[in-house]
C-alpha cells in the first residue's frame, strides 16, 4: 500500500511479472494502473493471466525501477562487445550433458 | 412494482391432470422433476442476469483494468448460467426465449448498475452469498449440481474478494466515495433478505438433499458483511422492508429492459448462428 491518495490524476503504474510455471523465472509482461499494491495484483491477474498464462505474479511500482540511460549505452554496453573470452565457448562439452 | 404472474392454459391443464383435479398442494406426476428444473433456473438465472448486467460495463468502466475485471466476472457468471440452465433444459432457449415472468432470479441481481459504487455493493452482497451457497452445494445429493458448484466456487471466491476490496477502498476512501458506497449499500440492502428466503419449493428441495439451506449460513453472512464494513469504516445499513418474489417470477420493471437487450437478436433471428 505504497501509493498516496490521488486527486484528478491517473492511478500509479505497476510493472507486471508472470511466472508461467514452477521452476521458471518471472518474466516481465507489461504494466497496469492501480491505486495500490493489492489492486495492482488483481488488475494484473485480470489483465495478464486470463488464459492460464501463470502460476505466480509480481507487481512492482514502475516508479521504483532504476533504468539505465539510453544516452549512456556506449560506455555502458559497448566495452563488452570485444571480450569474447568472457563467453564460455572454449570448453568441450561432453555430449551427455544436455542442458548448460 | 411486481406484476402478478399469469396462469397459462397449460398450467391449468397440468393441474387438472392430477388425481384430485389440482386441489391445493396436490402432488402431480412429474412434480419432482419440475421442482428440480425450477431450482436449477433459480441458480442459473441469478448468474445469467448478473452476468448480463456486468457486461453492460464493457467499454464504460472507470479504467481499462477495471473494465477487464468486470468482463471477467461477467464471463464466469455466464459460464455458470450455461451449466445450470443446460442441466435444466436447453440453455439457449431458457435464456433467450423465456419472458420476464418465467425468470427465477432474485431481485438483487437485476438491479441497474447505477454508479461504480452501486455495482460493487451489489456484487459484494451477492458474491458473498453465492460463495457460501456454492460451498454448501458442493455437498448436494444431485451430482450435476455438486459438480457445477465445485467448479464455480473458486471463481466466486475471487469475485467476492475483489468486490470486498472495492467496498473497503470506496468506503475508506474520499468523502465522495464513502458517501456513494453508503448510498449504494442502502439501495441494495432491501434485496438481501430474499437471498435467505425459503419458500415451499426450496424447502422441498432442501429435504430431498438437492438444494442448500441458506438459513444455515445467514449468521456467517451477516458477520462477514459486518466485518468488511468495519474495515470500510461504514455502518451496516438499517433493515428495510424486504422485497421478495423474484423466485416466483415477480420482478421489477428493470428486468424487462435487460431482457429486451439480451434477447432481441435471438428472437428477431431465431435461426442465427455465430
Amino acid at each position: 500500500m505504497s501509493a498516496a491518495p490521488l486527486r484528478g490524476q491517473d492511478w500509479p503504474l505497476w510493472e507486471v511479472f508472470v511466472r508461467s510455471k514452477g521452476g521458471l523465472n518471472h518474466r516481465h509482461v507489461g504494466s497496469v494502473h492501480a491505486p495500490d499494491s493489492e489492486l495492482a495484483l488483481r488488475h494484473a491477474r485480470d489483465t495478464y493471466t486470463r488464459r492460464m498464462e501463470g502460476v505466480s505474479l509480481w507487481v512492482v511500482p514502475s516508479a521504483v525501477i532504476v533504468a539505465s540511460d539510453p544516452a549512456d549505452s556506449g560506455p555502458m554496453f559497448e566495452p563488452a562487445g570485444d571480450k569474447i573470452y568472457r563467453h564460455p565457448t572454449f570448453y568441450d562439452i561432453p555430449d551427455v550433458v544436455k542442458h548448460i | 412494482m411486481p406484476s402478478l404472474p399469469v396462469i397459462e392454459p397449460d398450467q391449468i391443464r397440468h393441474a387438472r391432470s392430477a388425481p384430485d383435479g389440482g386441489a391445493f398442494d396436490a402432488p402431480v406426476p412429474g412434480e419432482h422433476e419440475a421442482a428440480r428444473t425450477d431450482y436449477l433456473c433459480r441458480l442459473g438465472d441469478d448468474a445469467l442476469i448478473l452476468g448480463q448486467r456486468l457486461s453492460e460495463w464493457c467499454g464504460h468502466a472507470p479504467a481499462l483494468e477495471v473494465d477487464l475485471s468486470l468482463a471477467n466476472l461477467a464471463l464466469d457468471l455466464i459460464g455458470q448460467a450455461t451449466n445450470f440452465l443446460s442441466e435444466a433444459g436447453d440453455a439457449d432457449r431458457l435464456a433467450f426465449h423465456r419472458d420476464v415472468l418465467d425468470f427465477r432470479n432474485c431481485w438483487l441481481v437485476e438491479q441497474p448498475n447505477g454508479d461504480f459504487a452501486r455495482t460493487m455493493a451489489r456484487q459484494w452482497l451477492f458474491s458473498t452469498w453465492q460463495h457460501m451457497l456454492y460451498g454448501a452445494l458442493t455437498a448436494s445429493g444431485d451430482a450435476a449440481v455438486a459438480g457445477i458448484a465445485a467448479k464455480a466456487v473458486k471463481e466466486v471466491a475471487y469475485h467476492r474478494e475483489l468486490a470486498a476490496e472495492w467496498v473497503v477502498r470506496l468506503g475508506d476512501g474520499t468523502e465522495e466515495s464513502a458517501r456513494r458506497m453508503a448510498d449504494a449499500l442502502e439501495w441494495c440492502w432491501r434485496f438481501v433478505p430474499e437471498l435467505f428466503e425459503v419458500d415451499a419449493l426450496l424447502e422441498a428441495m432442501i429435504e430431498r438433499g438437492i438444494a442448500a439451506d441458506p438459513r444455515l449460513f445467514e449468521e456467517a453472512y451477516r458477520a462477514e458483511i459486518a466485518r468488511v464494513l468495519g474495515e470500510a469504516k461504514l455502518a451496516v445499513p438499517a433493515d428495510q422492508r424486504p422485497i421478495l418474489g423474484g423466485r416466483r417470477g415477480h420482478h421489477g420493471e428493470h428486468l424487462g429492459h435487460l431482457l429486451a437487450v439480451m434477447q432481441h437478436i435471438p428472437r428477431s433471428f431465431p435461426d442465427a448462428t455465430w
